[in-house]
């Protein structure tokens, strides 16, 4: 049966799914429960994440397993990678995925790389849960999409959900894959209400989503730029041009051949991506097709994502950094060629 | 803080001995890599033991194949304590297909997962989070598991070394954190990188009991982490031990150690070498017979030629290895 749940509440109920099924799966970070050893608190009470995003779940699973940790990254999430290599399978949140700069090493050199280092003699199932995304007045440091940092390295996953259902089934997918995920969780989609269904059930990485139908252009969107790009499509439509939206879901591994299949009947590309441009999941996605299928390709690709610059505090310059609708129909213009598509 | 020192204890003849093997081991195995790699055959960079052996043998001889390490790009000798296969080892240091990562991994990232030892490490102050890690499940698991971590005096200077400590403190893990203190993080010495006395000083910062051992004598050191491990197995949490020691060889194969002196070097290498201090230790309390010990040697030299010829005659991965095990699924 599906309900009708919010982004926030739909990964809440895949860790809970997920700790009923598994004891062995444990949660830490910094806040999960929240309010450690303070004696007036009851569990009900605690934060559940700076965003609310595991409340109750130390109410049913206990501070044994629902672990809040000290603010100090390389050692709760070096801990996790082999905690995960040991025996149990932790979720860990790194609260902002900007915070990488503390514990890189452990994420890139320790979980990335021990099973390939080892000769595949050790597994790290090893879900690290963190926040991106631009859009929520954050400034600099607490708003990049970093994604593709990840992608980068060989021996993560790298998955980015735009919806509340699939953010469900691809956490649980997360959680009980026997390699490291790095699982973006946009903040300014926690509220956003959809379907979902209830009980367990789990999204396969490397299958993206058809997000809507198309034959005149494909649209590749990441994460909450999904939904841009679905904007863009509805005024599209209007005008005439059907989009091919189309949302990968996990950028390692990334499925090239739906991608492919897409521009092959569209002939036409835009990537919406709002991370920085420079070596990018929208730069990699591009090669990707220039690469393999540069003779569907009628137009050049285009990229539309934030400009070479940090996020600005400013609401005034934030809106400017990202990505739009307005930015993809102008992109769509230029490579069908016709100015009309343009909104007044 | 007073340097401990070894009294009297009673060794079983059983540990005695095994404990002379394994160092005999890593001694004749780090020279033997000393050997070979002068005469340029083997890949890339080794760090070599020789001279800690007191250090990795007093400690392991208390763990069991459930019981965790972690360790450093100075690994050779933490996986023979923690009884890994010295075939496999060399074959690994020659990047051969036989080797216990399969030729991926190397000197620096040697390890067995199923002994409980959970790879050398080449990255300075990476292993303090995951002895943590090993430790947190051990606890939560109840497996009765203690996790070591071995680590130099350069990476007492990192901040993982802090927030590796701290967490195992607060958490009451089952993890000994094990200092190998030779003086020199490279070639800078220790007491200039660090502004302690002792590394173990820095335990009561932490509130755990921390402890400084001459980490030449094995019978000091295998105290000391008796009164460690014991107390991790018992639920009350981490300990921090200091071994002072000294590294025969340099950095790395091809350090010139110019920044040793030469009376320094002559005294570790000839006066306070700990295996024939160990040696008469073990001859004065009757504890192995000159001809034990002779066999003992004689016989880890037939074992070390063994591995030598096991990893020269092994295959070299193939091209279809190369993508092997960057996932379990992808």
């Amino acid at each position: 049966m599906a309900r009708t749940i919010s982004f926030s509440a739909a990964l809440n109920e895949a860790m809970r799914l997920a700790m009923r099924k598994d004891e062995h799966v444990i949660l830490l970070g910094e806040d999960v429960a929240g309010g450690a050893t303070v004696d007036h608190l009851q569990d009900d009470e605690a934060w559940g994440g700076v965003m609310g995003v595991t409340k109750g779940l130390v109410q049913e699973f206990g501070r044994e397993r629902v672990l809040d940790t000290p603010i100090a990254e390389a050692g709760y999430i070096g801990a996790a990678v082999t905690a995960a290599a040991t025996g149990l399978r932790p979720i860990a949140e790194l609260m902002f995925n900007d915070f990488i700069g503390s514990c890189l090493d452990e994420v890139m050199n320790q979980a990335a790389k021990l099973r390939y280092m080892f000769g595949g003699k050790a597994k790290v199932p090893l879900t690290i849960r963190t926040m991106h995304g631009a859009g929520f007045r954050a400034a600099a440091q607490h708003s990049q999409s970093l994604y593709a940092l990840f992608t980068h390295i060989p021996g993560l996953k790298v998955v980015v959900p735009s919806t509340p259902a699939d953010a469900k089934g691809l956490l649980l997918a997360s959680i009980f894959d026997d390699d490291p995920v790095i699982f973006f969780e946009d903040k300014t989609l926690y509220n956003m209400k959809g379907e979902v269904e209830e009980g367990f059930y789990t999204i396969p990485f490397g299958i993206a989503d058809i997000k809507r139908q198309g034959d005149d252009l494909t649209i590749v969107a990441i994460g909450k730029q999904v939904h841009t790009a679905l904007k863009a499509a509805a005024i599209l439509q209007e005008r005439g041009v059907e989009a091919e939206v189309i949302d990968p879901r996990t950028l390692s591994p990334l499925d090239e051949n739906t991608i492919l299949s897409s521009v092959a009947k569209t002939g036409r590309l835009i990537v919406v991506d709002e991370a920085n441009p420079r070596c990018s999941v929208a730069a990699d996605i591009s090669a990707l097709v220039a690469d393999k299928g540069f003779d569907y390709l009628d137009a050049p690709i285009k990229r539309i994502t934030a400009p070479h610059c940090p996020v600005p505090f400013s609401p005034a310059l934030e809106d400017l950094y990202l990505p739009t609708p307005e930015k993809v129909l102008r992109a769509a213009a230029e490579i069908i060629g016709d100015e009309t598509i343009v909104p007044v | 803080m007073a340097v401990a020192r070894s009294q009297s204890i009673v060794l079983t003849k059983e540990k005695a001995k095994w404990m002379y093997q394994k160092m005999q081991e890593i001694r004749q195995f780090e020279d033997k890599v000393h050997e070979i790699f002068s005469r340029g055959v083997l890949p890339g960079f080794v760090h070599l033991y020789a001279g800690e052996e007191a250090v990795a043998v007093g400690v392991c001889a208390h763990l069991t194949e459930k019981d965790y390490i972690t360790s450093t790009h100075r690994g050779h000798g933490h996986c023979i304590a923690k009884e890994c296969d010295v075939n496999g080892m060399m074959a690994e240091i020659y990047g051969k297909a036989t080797g216990l990562c399969k030729g991926k991994g190397g000197s620096m990232h040697i390890a067995d997962v199923s002994k409980g030892m959970l790879g050398a490490n080449g990255i300075v102050g990476g292993g303090f989070p995951l002895a943590v890690g090993a430790g947190l499940t051990a606890k939560l698991k109840k497996t009765g598991s203690v996790a070591v971590c071995f680590f130099g005096d350069g990476a007492n200077n990192h901040g993982t070394f802090h927030e590796g400590i701290n967490l195992a403190a607060i958490w009451k893990l089952p993890v000994i954190f094990v200092a190998e203190n030779n003086g020199y993080a490279e070639s800078t010495p220790f007491e200039y990188a660090s502004s302690c006395r002792n590394i173990a000083d820095r335990a009561a910062a932490y509130n755990i009991p921390g402890e400084v051992v001459d980490g030449k004598d094995v019978i000091a050191v295998y105290e000391a982490a008796k009164r460690a491990i014991e107390r991790a197995r018992n639920g009350e949490g981490p300990t921090l031990i200091e071994c002072k020691t000294y590294r025969n060889y340099g950095h790395f194969e091809g350090d010139a150690q110019t920044y040793k002196s030469l009376e320094e070097k002559q005294k570790h290498l000839q006066e306070l070498d700990a295996i024939v201090k160990f040696r008469e230790y073990l001859l004065v309390n009757q504890l192995c017979s000159e001809q034990e010990l002779a066999e003992i040697e004689q016989s880890v030299a037939k074992a070390i030629e063994k591995a030598v010829e096991f990893a020269e005659n092994s295959p070299f991965p193939t091209e279809e290895d190369l993508l092997r095990d960057v996932y379990v699924s992808y």
